[in-house]
């Protein structure tokens, strides 16, 4: 639902990120890590990004998301696993206590850049 | 040519909530961010709550609209300070975010108060995204709300510390059970505490209450 705001942090962050030597820089891919467990939407955050970077260097660019999984490692026994349905307790002895190992990154990765 | 970057997207926001947290330990200020869907109570909890705690534990509150003062004109009747944010006036965000608590706090005297409650944006999904700088959260739920919904909203599920299920008085007139809520709700966050009420009933509010203060002195006494 806050794809929008998500999408105009990343153009910041992307714009931030071009070296100052690069003249004329144009993006053409960014590279994301979206954990599944994020509250993201990559189609409406490929949409809302489309949007918000027209008139950017960044206008045009292609936003490859790469989604993470949800990665759980039980406190108690050490056993860990990945997390298909909503249920955060141990597959192997059945404990509550987790932690949570990967799913919830939102990262930017790097920017891919042409010189024009 | 690839330039790596490796930051998070939220980087601002997390910088900014950890500001607010360093800021809120000095003031010696326990927050408190409440969210729950759209009408499941959460305002009827605090003014509850506020009945409960006031005066022993000085509060204030900060309420998130997107539109209107009706929430921080109801709780203004309980006698703290309130702060209404409205993200926009038609339409706007969808959560509070860091730098919108900065900006509340500065209306609020911290050193006239132990506690800050912060009501969210009525939303089950994007609140839980962001970091405000809270010591706590809590999410309310309602049972005119499906059971299913702790399994439907997981991230909200596993951020929060406690749960609150409202509207317990409504179980007689419901096809509603709260057996599976629960279940639901130790799906996701095993070792949550739940707690039962009936806000409008002033009902089983003690444990929950409890609860609250326990976690407010434990910050005072680390101070």
């Amino acid at each position: 639902m806050h794809e929008m705001g998500i999408a105009m942090e990343i153009i910041d962050i992307a714009i931030s990120s071009i070296p100052d030597n690069v003249k004329n820089a144009c993006v053409e891919k960014i590279n994301l890590k979206v954990g599944k467990l994020a509250a993201i939407v990559p189609d409406s955050l490929r949409f809302c990004f489309d949007i918000v970077s027209k008139d950017t260097p960044l206008a045009g660019a292609k936003l490859n998301i790469e989604e993470i999984p949800v990665v759980a490692r039980c406190k108690e026994c050490d056993f860990k696993w990945t997390i298909n349905t909503p249920v955060f307790k141990c597959k192997k002895c059945k404990s509550g206590l987790i932690d949570i190992v990967s799913g919830r990154e939102l990262d930017i990765i790097s920017i891919e850049v042409v010189e024009e | 040519m690839e330039i790596k970057v490796v930051r998070k997207v939220l980087d601002v926001n997390e910088k900014m909530a950890e500001q607010n947290r360093k800021f809120f330990a000095e003031k010696g200020v326990f927050v408190l961010n409440v969210m729950s869907s759209p009408g499941s109570g959460k305002t009827a909890t605090l003014e509850k709550t506020l009945s409960y705690i006031m005066p022993e534990i000085k509060s204030a509150v900060v309420v998130g609209d997107i539109c209107t003062s009706n929430d921080a004109d109801r709780l203004a009747g309980t006698g703290v300070p309130v702060v209404q944010v409205n993200t926009d006036e038609f339409g706007g965000d969808c959560h509070l975010a860091a730098h919108v608590i900065e900006k509340a706090a500065d209306n609020i005297d911290l050193d006239d108060i132990e506690l800050l409650i912060v009501e969210n944006i009525g939303n089950l999904v994007c609140p839980a995204e962001f970091d405000i700088g809270e010591d706590a959260r809590v999410v309310v739920l309602s049972v005119t709300e499906g059971e299913d919904k702790p399994v439907k909203y997981p991230l909200m599920f596993r951020e929060c510390d406690a749960a609150i299920l409202n509207k317990i008085d409504l179980l007689p007139y419901l096809d509603y059970d709260i057996k599976e809520t629960i279940h639901n709700i130790k799906q996701i966050h095993p070792d949550m505490p739940v707690f039962e009420i009936s806000a409008t009933k002033d009902k089983g509010l003690e444990p929950w209450i409890e609860w609250l203060k326990s976690k407010v002195n434990s910050k005072q006494k680390r101070l």
